[in-house]
């Protein structure tokens, strides 16, 4: 079982090991436009609480950055290997399970999603943020990514093509990197938009990759809703995996 | 080695293998023939647990499915209709890969895919990206990986349709290399001839149902083994006879230019389906 999913894991960081120069060059593109836009450009002129502008929304950009890497590190690969290249019967004819599969797969994708995010507290850092990098950012960072490669799985191995993918992106990932408490907190709106954000994973990510940059620790309803919808997430992964064969 | 009883295999109002009984013999190759839609790939994607069957019992090397699918999936090698190594590995990283997914050993692995990478003469190739490979490597290092575990089956589906005949003929050599050395082989393809050539018996599908099964030669007895052929202006004509004697005097009653040739698994195959076979 391990080593299926070492096997699993090793063919995407083979691929990546070629390209991580690039990789990581590219990856520097879209933190830098959030953190001069919404740090720099419009930072200066909001008030938070306590703090800048830029040290509140920091913790949000990783938990968004995070997602997105995360997701489309599996989601679209994955997806083209069922529907077009056919690679995913490689796997499926070979003698391992499906959890197996599912699990390097979203290993493979919290890797791409913590390179990201490394690149992007560096960054961070670069910008003049102030933040704690401790050892409970570093565990809701590892369950966010884990979360979103997660869905990613279940994404691609229900719809059927790369336009339902982007579709996907569109509709669910883009207004929640939004809307999820990444550059304000939902505590101002109306009581049933709040109640929709609140039940969102990355709602969660957000304000406890914020609490806990603050040193503040991390609620433990946010650590639960996390890991509840991780452990779905995952099991649906597999039981599609499974049901694959028509 | 392969018993597969009453299968069937419907999709939603299609049915695309309609209660087929098979056995194929240890050591032999087999070929699935048929047209376009016969349901030949499905057959093999059944067989390699690729999709369910509806109903049927399938045995493979004394293991049943659903019940073995672990084990039957270590000891089957397939080789897919289409292209489906992976593009963004090397020739040698993508039978690494395989070599992984089947827990061979790393020496042993190493070992194996240089000697495969001989076998299928690709070792120039082994380090260059397979989207830069032309049909033909592409096929033999789809071989390569499906031989990479040792398996006792393997399966081929149209394994040289789109390559040159030089191309295919030097695959027919492979194939015969492996059968020689006791793997057992079932291929499915709509070429006559590679059937032919390959195969110590054949059957033939169309539309989900077994209609013959036998050694090609055997075929071509039962329907007679001299063909007289003429034309009256509209369509190709052909009756079959026994012997040359009988044939020839048929011949003489007409008043077209006739032939009289050998009769092949082509005419079996047209007088069967009722359809002719295009490449
Ligand atoms: N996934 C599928 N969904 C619906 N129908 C299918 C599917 N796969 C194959 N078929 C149908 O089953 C029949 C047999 O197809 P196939 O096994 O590919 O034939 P062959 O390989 O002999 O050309 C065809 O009528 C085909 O349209
Ligand atoms: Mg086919």
């Amino acid at each position: 079982m391990l080593t299926d999913i070492w096997t699993v894991f090793w063919r995407d960081w083979i691929v990546l090991k070629r390209r991580l120069s690039r990789y990581i060059l590219s990856r520097m593109i879209s933190p830098m436009l959030y953190l001069v836009a919404f740090g720099w450009g419009l930072g200066r002129s909001i008030q938070t609480g306590q703090g800048s502008y830029l040290d509140f929304i920091v913790p949000g950009i990783v938990a968004l950055n995070s997602m997105t890497i995360s997701f489309n590190a599996v989601g679209t690969p994955l997806n083209m290997s069922r529907v077009y290249h056919k690679t995913l019967e490689e796997y499926l004819i070979a003698p391992i399970s499906a959890a197996a599969f599912v699990l390097g797969k979203i290993f493979s994708g919290m890797l791409r999603g913590l390179i990201s995010s490394a690149v992007l507290i560096i960054m961070a850092y670069a910008f003049g943020a102030k933040f704690s990098l401790n050892a409970w950012f570093m565990a809701i960072l590892l369950l966010n990514c884990g979360i979103f490669a997660a869905l990613a799985v279940v994404a691609a191995m229900s719809l059927d093509s790369h336009e339902d993918m982007g579709n996907f992106n569109t509709y669910v990932l883009l207004p929640m990197s939004f809307l999820c408490a990444t550059f304000f907190t939902p505590k101002q709106l109306p009581e049933l938009a709040r109640w929709l954000i609140e039940i969102l994973p990355l709602t969660h990510a957000s304000q406890a990759l914020r609490s806990s940059a603050a040193g503040a620790g991390v609620a433990p309803v946010s650590l639960a809703v996390m890991a509840l919808y991780f452990i779905a997430f995952v099991a649906v992964g597999i039981w599609q995996v499974k049901r694959v064969r028509d | 080695m392969i018993t597969i009883h009453g299968l069937v295999k419907q999709f939603a109002d299609r049915t695309a293998i309609d209660h087929l009984d098979l056995r194929i013999d240890k050591g032999e190759t087999f070929g699935l023939l048929g047209p376009n839609g016969a349901g030949k790939t499905t057959t093999i994607r059944i067989l390699t647990m690729l999709t369910k069957a509806t109903a049927g019992q399938i045995n493979i090397a004394g293991f049943d499915l659903p019940a073995d699918e672990q084990q039957i999936k270590a000891i089957i090698g397939v080789v897919p209709q289409f292209f489906n190594l992976d593009s963004d590995l090397t020739a040698r990283e993508n039978l690494d890969l395989h070599g992984r997914l089947h827990h061979i050993p790393s020496d042993e692995r190493n070992r194996r895919i240089t000697e495969l990478l001989q076998y299928v003469e690709l070792s120039d190739r082994e380090h260059d990206r397979v989207n830069t490979f032309s049909g033909g490597m592409k096929r033999r290092l789809m071989i390569a990986r499906a031989l990479l575990h040792r398996p006792q089956v393997l399966f081929l589906d149209e394994p040289t349709v789109g390559l040159d005949p030089q191309v295919r003929r030097r695959l027919w050599d492979l194939i015969r290399r492996l059968n020689e050395e006791g793997l057992t082989v079932l291929l499915t393809t709509h070429y006559i001839e590679e059937a032919e050539s390959l195969c110590k018996r054949v059957a033939i599908l169309d539309k989900g149902r077994l209609i013959a099964l036998n050694s090609p030669a055997a075929l071509c007895q039962g329907l007679g083994e001299f063909v007289v052929e003429w034309s009256d202006g509209e369509a190709t004509n052909s009756r079959f006879f026994s012997d040359r004697a009988a044939a020839a005097q048929f011949a003489a009653t007409l008043t077209a230019t006739t032939t009289i040739r050998l009769s092949n698994l082509e005419d079996v195959f047209v007088e069967l389906t009722g359809r002719k076979v295009v490449g």
